[in-house]
């Protein structure tokens, strides 16, 4: 369903990428994982087709996203789901809206949206908060808003790009779970991190990326440096 | 499509109103730049009307030798109103002349009766000429001074007063001049301010913009509640600076027409005030919508 083909991506003769190849099937949990600077959030900007890759190609689904229009990414991004670590909610709007936000921006009717929105937030244990603004809300609790948002539009896939570090060890742990819960709902998970912790406690595929080369891809994989 | 278009205007309102003190800031400077609009507004009709009333003042009168006969008068009046510089002719001939003069003189004897004594009317016809610019009462006065004329043309009034009208017709071009450039600096800097305030308040909200496309929203779902802020702002200021103006106008307008007499600034405005009001509509609206459009383009490119 992804699939990087000799991805290099170079901002101003810096490589942040260098030839990466890698394919993730759907229903996967794949951690992406390495140091700050390595070139994971690279990869994610090119995934969601915030960036253009220098050489190569990053194919999702049908799309060839590299060579999308801005105008046609709003369709792309509609199929993924993201979670970063500074939230990205909107501060002007409350607990419902930023989640039916996401159904809006498609087009789905109102009675959806609401449906939808309950359902996520019943998922992520939020509905108490419904109406609370995100000033409103903890590091933890505002994590949670933004995966409600990035599932509720029933993505193919959600990219997490360190969704936990702004975090503490509990909320970590919440967040984690809430991942491993929606992937065993069917959709593929990328998770992007250089928390150690939890990638050796998920068990899951690992891609290690150093100094934007992928260096490592394994199956049930163990973080070490 | 509608439903779109539905959430557009909400996210707007919503907007608008969860940003009070944002909105409030920006709806003050629009407001104020609507008010130095209006403010030209008036400004130019009254300059206008009191450049107006000096400019009805001057004009340029022709008299006629006693000999000469009324038809040729009224032939020099006729090719007088072909000329392209000239506005109006009055034509008072010696008999209303002796009229206007007796009636002036009315009590006083001594002259009353050396005109009786006189016993022909002594005054003569004269044509009273306006030009439509007051630069142009030389070319009028020139072609009266024509050749052809002597015989008939006892002097024309300009000799006696070339630089009084000439002084007067500089003061009044300046005047409109000076009126027309002080409104074009004043409404752009008014523009300007209005523009760049509106640019700061979508810059605050850049971050927005960002989340809202990595949410996937189309361009014109992010564009769109910016837009219709800014026909809000357009709306609200336009009504709020006509609410702010129109006392003014009452208590300003009986002083003004002091200074300049024939101004009613009152009905002025009451009889324009469609008008003004859909101005100030336009011109907050285009303000608020054209800044808006421009500084989200800024946000919305990668």
């Amino acid at each position: 369903m992804i699939h990087f083909q000799n991805v290099s991506k170079d901002y101003n003769n810096h490589h942040a990428l260098t030839d990466v190849t890698f394919k993730i099937v759907p229903k996967e949990f794949v951690s992406i994982v390495g140091r700050s600077g390595a070139g994971k959030s690279t990869i994610v900007k090119l995934l969601i087709g915030e960036d253009k890759p220098t050489k190569g190609r990053v194919i999702f689904g049908h799309y060839d996203v590299g060579k999308l229009k801005s105008r046609e990414l709003p369709r792309l991004r509609r199929h993924i789901g993201t979670v970063f670590q500074d939230f990205k909610l909107l501060p002007s709007k409350n607990v419902y809206e930023n989640i039916a936000f996401a159904l809006e921006v498609a087009s789905r009717p109102e009675h959806e949206i609401y449906d939808y929105v309950m359902e996520v937030l019943d998922l992520v244990d939020l509905r108490g908060k419904v109406k609370n603004f995100m000033n409103e809300l903890s590091g933890g609790e505002k994590q949670r808003v933004a995966i409600a948002r990035a599932m509720v539009n029933r993505p193919d896939v959600i990219v997490a790009d360190e969704p936990t570090g702004n975090l503490d060890p509990v909320n970590t742990m919440g967040i984690i779970s809430l991942l491993t819960k929606i992937n065993e709902l069917g959709t593929t998970v990328i998770l992007a991190t250089h928390n150690k912790d939890i990638v050796n406690q998920l068990g899951r595929r690992v891609l290690v990326v150093e100094d934007g080369r992928l260096v490592r891809d394994e199956e049930n994989g163990r973080y070490s440096v | 499509m509608a439903t779109t278009l539905y959430r557009v205007i909400k996210h707007g309102f919503q907007n608008f109103w969860r940003q009070r003190l944002l909105s409030v800031a920006t709806l003050l400077v629009i407001l104020l730049a609507l008010l130095v609009f209006e403010g030209l507004m008036i400004f130019n009709t009254v300059s206008n009307k009191a450049f107006d009333t000096i400019q009805d003042k001057i004009d340029v009168s022709v008299y006629f030798k006693t000999t000469a006969p009324e038809d040729d008068i009224l032939r020099i009046k006729q090719s007088l109103e072909g000329l392209s510089e000239v506005k109006s002719v009055d034509y008072i001939s010696r008999d209303k002349a002796l009229d206007t003069f007796k009636a002036a003189h009315a009590n006083d004897q001594t002259i009353s009766q050396a005109i009786q004594q006189l016993g022909e009317n002594p005054l003569e016809a004269s044509l009273n000429v306006k030009a439509k610019n007051p630069s142009q009462y030389s070319v009028i006065a020139s072609y009266l001074q024509n050749d052809s004329l002597k015989d008939l043309v006892d002097k024309v009034s300009y000799q006696q007063n070339q630089v009084v009208i000439e002084r007067l017709a500089k003061i009044v071009n300046i005047g409109r001049q000076g009126g027309l450039a002080l409104t074009a600096i004043f409404a752009f800097l008014a523009i300007l301010v209005a523009f760049n305030t509106i640019l700061l308040a979508i810059y605050s909200n850049r971050e927005e913009v960002e989340v809202m496309r990595l949410v996937g929203a189309s361009d014109m779902f992010i564009r769109g509640p910016y837009i219709v802020e800014g026909v809000i702002y357009g709306v609200i200021s336009a009504v709020l600076s006509l609410a702010i103006t129109a006392p003014l106008v009452y208590f300003v307008s009986p002083y003004l027409r002091v200074f300049i007499p024939g101004m009613d600034l009152i009905s002025y405005f009451t009889s324009n005030i469609f008008k003004i009001l859909g101005y100030q509509l336009l011109f907050g609206t285009i303000i608020g919508v054209v800044s808006s459009l421009i500084a989200i383009r800024r946000y919305l490119k990668t």
